[in-house]
């Protein structure tokens, strides 16, 4: 995994960028701010806007035009680049407003996040939206596991997974396809211009699954590190809202259990990814989901 | 006391909050006015509560993590958990 953080004359590059942006009737703000830096990719603020270098390793091409111009029509639910990708130096660079991220410190907007997936799920569906595909990273992540007790774990519920996610057979065709977020988690929600919740990083939207965007919160509650009292909320504040991806009454685990299973895996895979290059032991809440993976992997014969 | 059964002596324990007299000899039961309907109240209570939100088969059994309870209040999540909350 890439840990290397941006060349030094791409900072600049950006908050020059953001400059333009901004405009010259831009109140005077204080000089640019970098977001995020890591894995390659630079985020910088530039007063009311954010440009983002994206993954220098990912083929971007013409979806991310679709999905970019696709996100501009739903601006009740995410808040969307302002203009087409630019390239700059050979990285795709896109320009956005600033939102203020979730505060881990507060109360989590567990329902405002389920509010804003079931609106996006319940959207029609544009024929030429781009696909989501199938789950790709859980693949690619357990790929770079080295040798070890817990590596092994992992890869043992890994091999439990439908051919199609672990990137070796065909796609089963989509049964009702849905608009997707297709990698939500609770650092893809800021507060918009108007103080309204939105989604960002529209990097994976398109058709999809939308049981896919519950998967994550449904994996860390299934391992026993998301409380049940967030996950009900979640959960809860979903349904509430209509949202397609599970029953309205009955078990949402006959949706949920394939994503769910994969998320965990990735997450657990991720974790011990991350500790091993610190070289430090898995904290508690690491350890649980290696754990998870040990019951995927007893449980179950391989698919 | 003692038992009005066996004559063995009888000892007091509280249950939950009611007491209980037990014979040491023959294990036989003694229960004053009222504390029969205090462990039925007690029973139903307990059948009516919210059955615990349900999960997959490889679900964790029990919390997994200990979770600080502060009465109710946040309970903000840190390290491997925030990165598991809030990033890919």
């Amino acid at each position: 995994m890439r840990t290397e953080t941006a060349p030094p004359g791409l900072l600049a590059r950006l908050a020059e960028i953001g400059r333009d942006a901004a405009g010259p009737d831009a109140p005077p703000h204080p000089g640019p701010e970098t977001l995020y830096d890591r894995h390659g990719v630079l985020v910088v603020r530039v007063g009311d806007v954010v440009v983002k270098a994206h993954q220098p390793d990912r083929e971007y091409g013409r979806p991310l035009h679709d999905r970019i111009r696709l996100a501009q029509t739903l601006p009740r639910v995410l808040l969307a680049p302002l203009g087409p990708p630019l390239d700059i130096d050979g990285r795709t660079v896109t320009v956005s407003p600033y939102g203020e991220p979730v505060d881990p410190q507060e109360e989590l907007p567990w329902e405002e996040g389920a509010r804003l997936l079931a609106e996006l799920h319940a959207a029609p569906v544009p024929a030429d939206a781009p696909s989501w595909g199938r789950p790709t990273r859980v693949a690619k992540v357990v790929s770079r596991l080295g040798s070890g007790p817990a590596e092994d774990v992992v890869r043992r519920a890994f091999a439990t997974l439908p051919s199609w996610i672990r990137g070796e057979g065909i796609e089963p065709p989509a049964e009702t396809e849905h608009l997707i977020h297709g990698d939500w988690h609770l650092g893809q929600m800021v507060r918009g211009p108007g103080g309204r919740w939105r989604l960002i990083d529209i990097e994976d939207l398109g058709r999809g699954s939308p049981a896919w965007d519950l998967a994550r919160p449904a994996a860390l509650y299934s391992g026993g590190v998301l409380p049940p009292d967030e996950w009900t909320r979640f959960l809860g504040a979903y349904q509430q809202a209509g949202g397609p991806a599970v029953p309205t009454q009955g078990d949402p685990w006959t949706a949920l259990d394939l994503p769910a299973r994969s998320l965990a895996i990735q997450i657990a895979a991720t974790c011990v990814l991350s500790a091993g290059r610190s070289e430090r032991s898995l904290d508690g809440a690491e350890q649980a989901m290696v754990d998870a993976c040990a019951r995927i992997g007893g449980a179950r014969r391989p698919a | 006391m003692h038992c009005p059964k066996c004559r063995g002596v009888m000892r007091t324990y509280t249950r939950s909050g009611v007491h209980i007299e037990q014979c040491d000899s023959c294990r036989g039961i003694f229960l004053d006015y009222g504390e029969l309907e205090a462990l039925s109240q007690m029973e139903s209570q307990y059948r009516a509560a919210p059955p615990p939100a349900a999960a997959p088969g490889w679900g964790a059994p029990a919390p997994a993590v200990h979770h600080h309870h502060h009465g109710g209040h946040h309970r903000p999540h840190h390290g491997g958990v925030f990165h598991m909350l809030f990033s890919t």
